[in-house]
Parts: structure tokens; C-alpha cells; sequence
């Protein structure tokens, strides 16, 4: 008998069913949706799910096959409210690049995931429509801000989901979901239509869960888009014929500010050592997969700028991009008796707290007085990282680190959070935004649990070289154990 | 009594096919949002894309009124919250404008005067905002249209010079063919700052600014009454506020509100659009094609040429009828005849029939070869102009229909002179009365019969000399 399900299968294993008439693709859109509605009470990943789906048929490897949009891409006449009270009722008139990509390669969209309101934040928990939970345990968070994105393809509800990854919203969710997270080169994807966060940082990125199928919509996204002047000219590769490519001899390194155990042994923290424990456990089987692994060490205090180099520029930017959000041409429209009043009152309703208190930082560290030391301070720290990571980049191929040091936050952690001024907090939970100052290209993959909950390694690489990053990933996940892993959470069986 | 110290901020739109960030058209319609995409609406998710015709046209102008050059081309955001504003910020350029210390030579009272260019930079425009009582609308279609803004410095001394500067830099623009610079339609608009001081102090007065001024009357109006504001309040030992004021329709200017600090426009680098170097090629390429502009041909015609300071005027305004004279004279035409014809024929028949040059149907090649014919004695002047007025009426080309009509002149003397003997013999009452009255009225009458029986062919100096000839031989022999 045929197997017919389709819960945690790849992209290409429905593939070969759809071409081989085993299933359809109104029966993979028919499974894709019970379980979207099945777990969204539980998990809350969609605002929005789609039930009467527009199919395209299209000769692509991607043809039928069902996959979740993160709810900051311009879908037109979908609904897309950026998971924020401002944009609660908007309905886009133009689609954005990615999402005509994916149409035109007869993908079915079968939901608009839940993020952190306007993709501002890592936890998953600040949408207007409520918080995310983690597949592994719902009493956790998943991360974000790509929270819906990162637990639609967790839950093995969607093989691949689009987010993006503005200091580490797709890569940080993935390691804290167990599944594969990838952002590509800054340009590589067109940003066109995607809700402008911070325009420098900002990358499409997507989720998966193994590397072959990240490699796969990166072949269908990529390229340059005239309407998105930051995206470069495609290398016409083709990033799925390269992922066995011989890796013997490469070279990547950690750094031993970020990892090193002996930096964390005051700690008293066995979730922080297992973590490590199994990082170095890694490490030793890409030796022996033929890697060369080394230690290199970097200045702490550039390691710690990294953090509010990226609150600086990220909230420069966001409150200038947001700027639109006024009620008057778009979204709900406050009261008052003159444009300036009802602009006041759409915004004081319309955002949360946290965003304005985003927006406020943004506004003080451009203004005339603060511009100076903040902001373009901020732009120089981000240059010096970066250009220490490309001339280390010069002898090494990649950087390999954990992407957490630790496994899901749970909700009601309060008093376990980390001292958002301690150096593990900077630079252990911050230093993925290395791969959105320098546009690298990075990948974080599962390599293992810690207390039942899923670990991710970040591999980051030259800028351009997203086929390489993706060669070694792809090497790597086979020593993990982790490859194709979702939560089999849920009694359905589809 | 005061020095008045001026500066303007010109603003004026460029002629694009498209808006200066979007794919939208940049054209006129009556039809409000019509020319409008998803970029010039602020939509979530838009980019720009930065239009290379409007950073040509603002580069070239920038060399035109030589201006420093940047290595690259950049844009910058700026920060403020305004209806008209969708994005909530504008793209402009403030860390490298198009344009940075240049200067336009404007004429006044025939005497030079150098006006500093502190920078010109390219930016987009607002949408439009209509007010009613109860509501106001908003018509995008002016939102993201290419827009040049030049600031002066503040060097201007008087209400000629900013209105010369102002209508000048109109010239310019259209020399250059970056812009239709109109007025009444908003392509063109000024805003005017004024101050005055001391004649013997060496500090700046306060400076009062006025807004959106479009119409070059409307700018004299203001700058003047202000100057008798500012001189009346100074002169009763009161303070000019420092405010931003507006003009009546009466041309006396109001209030609009006082400045306090600045609005800090929290100006950085937008991040979507990368910086592009501008190549010595590219500029080579731009200042190559720059065409001479009004001051300088005006001075080639008076100098050079030794036309009148009248015709020069008339020559140089215009750059497509100075390129015709131009042209003309390139054919190595007489200068006297080329401006004659020009200035009267060419200028004459586009204002009757109401059309452009463009739509003149005789070429300078064609023109040349008649002013040529003229030169050369083969034809009169005048009947030359009548030819060309007959050949753009038939359509048909004023070289041909001399040829057709075989209207070269008729220059041999003999031939005038036995067909002038027998005009007189059919017409002894004239001949009679000059003989016997001396009425010089038969010299005429002579010569418009010699012309219509040549059909006009007859050369007409030479056939009034022969005429003299034979009527004063008849009046010495007293024969009639």
C-alpha cells in the first residue's frame, strides 16, 4: 500500500508523489489546511488560513506544494496586517515579489503566518492576534519574530514557510523550533513587497526542515529584481546541484568569545553547558567528516557592540519605515479634529507599547544632537564587524557557532531571563545579526535537544557564496541526526 | 538706509517619462490620482527605484550652472509627518547633492551680476492637498514627480535681481530641456528669503522666509512690500520677527507663523537605494552636450556678431530660435540679412500662425539659401519675404517657387531700359507731368509698372535709377 501521508514530508518526497498521481495537489492543500486549523487553537501560527486556495499549474519543482508566508508580505487581496492593530483591516492591492515568485511557480499558499507586530522582536509573543507557542512545548515560546513561519513548518503543517530575517527573526525561531532557518546573501531574494523593518538589515529568509529543501526555494527566489535596487545579478547557479559537493578540507572556525566553556562556568547553567556539550560534539564530527575546525579569537568588545549596534540602526530605521503608518491613506483611522490629531491618535492606538518604545529610540538616536554618537557611531561599529568577519573569512570558509545558548524560553520565565546587559546576553543571543550587518549568507540547522527541547548550529559564510554555505550545511545535517525532524505533537493523522 | 539681503530656493520639475522612484508617468492630466502606483501611495513593502533620466537632467543642470559634482550618487531621507507626505518621509539629497558652489551670471540694468549657488539637489515631489471646510483631499499624482531644488546664496540685493535670477534660471531649464518650468502649473515655484541691515553693519538682519511663491509678479509684489515692512518697522526702532509669511492675492504678505526651532529632520542615507559612482566619463559626456545659454549668446551676438542690444534680446531668449539663427549663419549667410530674416520673416510668421518653431517649415538651409539669393542681388528683400509667406502658405519649398516662377531678377540694364522706354510711351500723361510739374509721384508710378510687368523680377535700384534717367533726359529735352 501506498503511504498517503503527508505530515513532515519533504519537498521532494511530495513531489515525486504528486508526479507519480499518488496524491494531488487539492489533496496536499486539503491536508496542509486541517492541520493549519487543527493546531491553530493550541500553537495560534496563522492570522490568517486560507481555505479556498487559487492553484496555478506550473512545470517547477514547487508546483502543488503547499507552504505558509510570513503576514508582512504583500499579498494582494489577501489580508496582511503585519500582526499589528495599525494594518489590522489592510488588504494589499499588489503582491510582493516573493509571493509572485512562488504563485508563478504554482506553490499553494495556505496560510499568513504570525509574527512579532511589525517584525520587531524575538519572542513570538507581542502579535495583536496572540502569542506563539513552541511545537516541542507549549508552555515555550518559539522566538521570532517569524514565529508562525518557524512553528508552521515545526509542526509539520507546511514543508517550507517564508520569513524574514531582519537580526535573526528566521534563524533564531528555527533553532528554537528545531528546524532549518536560511538567509541568504543581502540581494540575493528581492524584498520588494516585504514590510520594511529595517531597510539595511532586512533579508527574505526561509524555513525548512532540512537543507535540500531550503536550497530548493532559494533556486525559485533568487535573482535580481528591477523593482528592489539592493538585489544583485543572479549567479545562475542552481544551489540543490551543489550540496554534495566535496567538502574535505574546508575550513570554518568559532570564536572563542562566543563558546568558549570556560567563560560560562560560573553560570551554574546545565542547559548553557549541555548546549556547549553538544556544540563540541559537532565540532568533532565535522572533523571527521573532513572539515577543519579551528578556534579563533575576537576582541570581547566588538563581540559585545554588536548587540546595540543592531538596536541602533534597526530602530533608526524601523521608525522612519513605519512612518507610513499614519491612518490616513491606509489602516485604521483615529479621531481629531486635524490631520496632525488623527495621525496622533491612528499611531497612540495603533501600535503597542514596545513598538513605540522602538520608535522613540529610533527618533532620539537620529536626531540632530544624538545622530553623531548613536547613529553613525552604530554604522561604523557595524562596519568594523564586519570587516573583522571578512578577513577571517579569508582563511576560513565558514564560522560555525550555536545559534542559543539555550533551548526555548518559557512564558512565564520572568525570572530566569537573562540580564539583558550581561556579555552572554550580548554577544551568546546576539552575535546571528553578524549575518545582517555584512549580508553574509546563514544558515542555522538542529543539531540535538536539550531537556526534550531542540538546539540549532549557525553556519554563516562569504557574502555571494550562499552555494557553499549550503554545501556545508548540508554535509553537516547528516551527522546531526536531526535531518526532517518536526514535533509529532497532536493526535491527527493526515 | 537698509541693505537688502536676499537668497531663493528654487523649486522646479523635471520633464521624465516616469515618476522620480516609481514606474508611474510623470504627466499632466486633469484627472485627480490618476497617474499614481503603489510606491508614490507609501504602501507597506514598497522600494524605490531611482529614475536615471532625472539624475541625468539634475546632474547636467548642476554643471550648467557650475556646480561642483559629486563622486556618487546618493540619497537621503527626510524625516516629517505630513498629509501630503504618504511615506512619511521624503527622498531628497542632503550628504551629496546633484550640485554644490556654482553661480549663474544674470544681466540688470546691462550691468553682470554673479549669483552664488549654494547647492542644487534632486528630490521628489508631494502629493497635492485641496481644503475644504469640513474635509480636505489628496491627489497623488504629483507625488514622487522629480524635482530640483537650487538654493542661492543669500546674495541678492533687490526685487530686479531675484525676478532676473528667477526667470533666468526659467531660461536655463528650458536651454537645457530639463523642464517646461511652467508657472501656472506649479512646475516652477519659489520660495523667498529676505532681510535687511544696516548699510554700515556687517550682521545679517532678520531673516523672514515666504513660501510658494509660482508667478514672477507675485514674487516682485512681496519682496518689495516686505522691504517697505521690514524698513518701516526698523525705522520705528521695532524688530522684524522672524517668521514665515505668505502673499495676498492684495500683494501684501501675512503671517503664517513664527519659527520657533527648526524641525529637526532626522536626514540619513536611504538605505534601499545604493550609491552609484558617476563616472568622468559621464560628465565629460553631459558637459560636452551643454548648450551655450542665453547670457552667453546674447554676449556673442553684441560682441561678435555686433547686433543690436534689441535683436540680441530677441535672438537669444529662445534656445530653439537662437539655434536656427545659429544654424542659418552656420551656412555662412550675411549676419544683416540672417537677423532681418529671422527676426522678422521666421518670428513674424510663427506669431501670426500661432505655432512653434518646430512646426515652421522652412528650413535654416532653405532660408540660408534665400537670404543668399538676396545677397547676391538675384532677388529684392522684399520680394524675397513675400516669397517665403507664399511658399508656407502653398506648402511648397521658397527655392522651388523662385525657380518655377523663374523669378531671378531681371539685373541687365538694357533690357530694363527698352522696357522701361516703352512703359513711358504708353503713358505720356505721367512722363507729362514730371516734365512740366516735376511730379516726383511718376518715379513711383514708373517703378510699380516696371515691376508688374516683370512680375516682380525686375531689379528694383536699378530700374528707379534708369527710370530717373530717362525722365530727367525727357525733362532736359522737354520731350514727352
Amino acid at each position: 500500500m501506498v503511504n498517503k501521508m503527508y505530515r513532515g514530508k519533504t519537498i521532494l518526497e511530495l513531489r515525486k508523489e504528486l508526479d507519480e498521481k499518488i496524491i494531488t495537489k487539492e489533496e496536499l492543500f486539503s491536508h496542509a489546511n486541517t492541520l493549519a486549523h487543527y493546531f491553530q487553537e493550541d500553537y495560534n501560527s496563522f492570522v490568517t488560513i486560507i481555505d479556498k486556495p487559487k492553484y496555478k499549474e506550473r512545470d517547477s519543482i514547487l508546483s502543488g506544494i503547499p507552504y505558509a508566508l510570513k503576514d508582512n508580505f504583500s499579498t494582494s487581496g489577501i489580508l496582511t496586517t503585519g500582526s499589528s492593530n495599525i494594518l489590522k483591516d489592510y488588504v494589499p492591492v499588489f503582491d510582493s515579489t516573493v509571493y509572485k515568485k512562488l504563485k508563478n511557480a504554482g506553490a499553494t499558499l495556505i496560510g499568513k503566518t504570525v509574527l512579532d507586530e511589525l517584525a520587531m522582536g524575538g519572542t513570538g509573543t507581542t502579535a495583536h492576534t496572540g502569542i506563539v507557542k513552541n511545537p516541542w512545548d507549549k508552555t515555550r515560546m518559539i522566538g521570532g519574530s517569524s514565529a508562525g513561519s518557524a512553528s508552521s513548518v515545526a509542526l509539520g503543517i507546511v514543508p517550507f514557510s517564508i520569513g524574514s530575517d531582519t537580526g535573526d527573526s528566521v534563524r533564531k525561531p528555527a533553532a528554537l523550533g528545531g528546524v532549518v532557518g536560511f538567509k541568504p546573501t543581502y540581494g540575493r531574494i528581492s524584498r520588494y513587497g516585504m514590510f520594511a523593518f529595517a531597510s539595511s538589515l532586512d533579508h527574505v529568509a526561509i524555513f525548512s526542515r532540512c537543507v535540500k529543501d531550503a536550497s530548493i526555494v532559494t533556486d525559485v527566489l533568487k535573482g535580481y529584481d528591477r523593482l528592489d535596487m539592493v538585489t544583485i545579478k543572479d549567479d545562475n547557479k542552481k544551489y540543490t546541484d551543489t550540496l554534495e559537493n566535496d567538502i574535505k578540507g574546508k575550513r570554518l572556525f568559532y570564536i572563542k568569545e562566543i563558546c568558549d566553556k570556560e567563560l560560562y562556568k560560573d553560570c551554574n547553567d546545565k542547559v548553557l553547558e549541555e548546549v556547549l556539550d553538544k556544540f563540541y560534539e559537532l565540532i568533532e564530527k565535522c572533523k571527521n567528516l573532513g572539515f577543519e575546525v579551528e578556534e579563533v579569537s575576537i576582541d570581547k568588545k566588538l563581540l559585545e557592540a554588536i548587540y546595540p549596534t543592531y538596536m541602533c540602526i534597526s530602530c533608526a530605521e524601523a521608525t522612519s519605515n513605519n512612518a507610513n503608518l499614519t491612518g490616513i491613506q491606509f489602516g485604521p483611522r483615529g479621531e481629531g479634529t486635524s490631520v496632525e490629531e488623527i495621525m496622533f491618535d491612528s499611531r497612540t492606538k495603533g501600535f503597542s507599547e514596545l513598538i513605540k518604545r522602538r520608535f522613540i529610540l529610533g527618533s532620539y538616536i537620529l536626531q540632530k544632537e544624538n545622530q553623531d554618537k548613536l547613529f553613525l557611531n552604530a554604522g561604523r561599529v557595524r562596519r568594523i564587524i564586519v570587516d573583522k568577519i571578512t578577513s577571517l573569512f579569508k582563511e576560513y570558509d565558514g564560522m560555525i557557532l550555536p545559534a542559543s545558548g539555550g533551548i526555548a524560553e518559557k512564558f512565564d520565565s520572568s525570572s530566569e531571563k537573562l540580564e539583558k546587559l550581561s556579555s552572554r546576553y550580548l554577544i551568546l543571543e546576539n552575535h546571528l545579526a553578524i549575518g545582517n550587518f555584512g549580508g553574509f549568507p546563514s544558515i542555522t540547522i538542529p543539531y540535538g535537544f536539550v531537556e526534550g527541547m531542540p538546539i540549532g548550529v549557525n553556519i554563516t559564510g562569504r557574502v555571494k557564496e550562499d552555494d557553499l554555505v549550503l554545501n556545508i550545511a548540508h554535509q553537516i545535517e547528516k551527522v546531526t541526526g536531526c535531518k526532517n525532524q518536526y514535533s509529532k505533537v497532536g493526535d491527527i493523522d493526515v | 538706509m537698509f541693505k537688502v539681503v536676499i537668497g531663493l530656493e528654487v523649486h522646479c520639475e523635471l520633464t521624465t517619462n516616469t515618476k522620480n522612484f516609481s514606474a508611474a508617468p510623470n504627466k499632466f492630466t486633469d484627472y485627480p490620482n490618476e497617474h499614481v502606483s503603489t510606491v508614490d501611495l507609501g504602501l507597506p513593502g514598497i522600494l524605490p527605484v531611482a529614475n536615471k533620466e532625472a539624475v541625468r537632467k539634475a546632474l547636467k543642470t548642476a554643471l550648467a550652472l557650475h556646480c561642483k559634482t559629486p563622486d556618487e550618487v546618493i540619497f537621503d531621507r527626510k524625516n516629517y509627518f505630513y498629509p501630503d507626505l504618504p511615506k512619511g518621509y521624503q527622498i531628497t539629497q542632503n550628504t551629496k547633492p546633484m550640485g554644490i558652489n556654482g553661480y549663474l551670471d544674470i544681466m540688470v540694468d546691462g550691468k553682470i551680476k554673479r549669483v552664488d549657488i549654494h547647492d542644487l539637489h534632486l528630490e521628489e515631489d508631494t502629493a497635492s492637498l485641496e481644503h475644504f471646510p469640513k474635509y480636505s483631499l489628496i491627489d497623488y499624482n504629483r507625488s514622487g514627480v522629480p524635482l530640483i531644488e537650487i538654493v542661492t546664496e543669500p546674495c541678492l540685493s533687490s526685487a530686479d535681481e531675484a525676478v532676473t535670477f528667477f526667470e533666468d534660471l526659467r531660461d536655463v531649464f528650458l536651454f537645457l530641456g530639463v523642464s517646461e518650468a511652467k508657472s501656472n502649473f506649479g512646475q516652477m515655484r519659489c520660495d523667498v528669503n529676505i532681510s535687511l541691515m544696516r548699510e554700515d553693519s556687517t550682521e545679517l538682519g532678520t531673516k523672514v522666509e515666504m513660501k510658494n511663491i509660482n508667478a514672477t509678479p507675485s514674487i516682485r509684489a512681496a519682496i518689495e512690500y516686505e522691504i517697505k515692512r521690514q524698513s518701516d518697522l526698523l525705522l520705528k526702532g521695532e524688530k522684524v520677527v522672524q517668521e514665515t509669511r505668505r502673499i495676498g492675492e492684495d500683494g501684501k504678505t501675512y503671517s503664517m507663523r513664527e519659527k520657533v526651532d527648526a524641525l529637526d529632520y532626522k536626514y540619513f542615507i536611504e538605505p534601499n537605494i545604493p550609491s552609484t559612482p558617476i563616472s568622468d566619463d559621464l560628465i565629460y559626456e553631459l558637459k560636452s552636450k551643454l548648450p551655450e545659454l542665453k547670457l552667453e549668446r546674447y554676449i556673442k551676438y553684441t560682441e561678435k556678431y555686433k547686433l543690436s542690444d534689441y535683436d540680441a534680446k530677441v535672438l537669444s531668449k529662445e534656445r530653439t530660435i537662437s539655434d536656427y539663427f545659429e544654424e542659418v549663419l552656420s551656412f555662412g549667410s550675411d549676419i544683416d540679412l540672417s537677423v532681418n530674416f529671422v527676426t522678422t520673416t521666421v518670428l513674424g510668421t510663427l506669431n501670426k500662425l500661432e505655432i512653434s518653431l518646430e512646426d515652421f517649415p522652412i528650413t535654416p538651409k532653405t532660408l540660408s539659401g534665400v537670404i543668399e539669393l538676396v545677397h547676391n542681388k538675384k532677388i529684392s528683400l522684399d520680394h524675397a519675404k513675400k516669397i517665403i509667406y507664399e511658399s508656407i502658405e502653398k506648402k511648397e519649398n521658397p527655392l522651388e517657387l523662385i525657380e518655377k516662377q523663374n523669378l531671378h531678377q531681371i539685373d541687365d540694364e538694357d533690357e530694363l531700359l527698352t522696357l522701361i522706354e516703352g512703359l513711358m510711351e504708353e503713358n505720356k500723361e505721367i512722363v507729362r507731368q514730371y516734365v512740366e510739374e516735376t511730379n516726383m509721384g511718376a518715379i513711383n508710378f514708373f517703378i510699380g509698372q516696371t515691376m508688374k510687368k516683370t512680375n516682380r523680377q525686375a531689379n528694383p535700384n536699378k530700374s528707379k535709377d534708369i527710370i530717373i534717367k530717362c525722365l530727367e533726359r525727357r525733362k532736359e529735352n522737354e520731350q514727352i
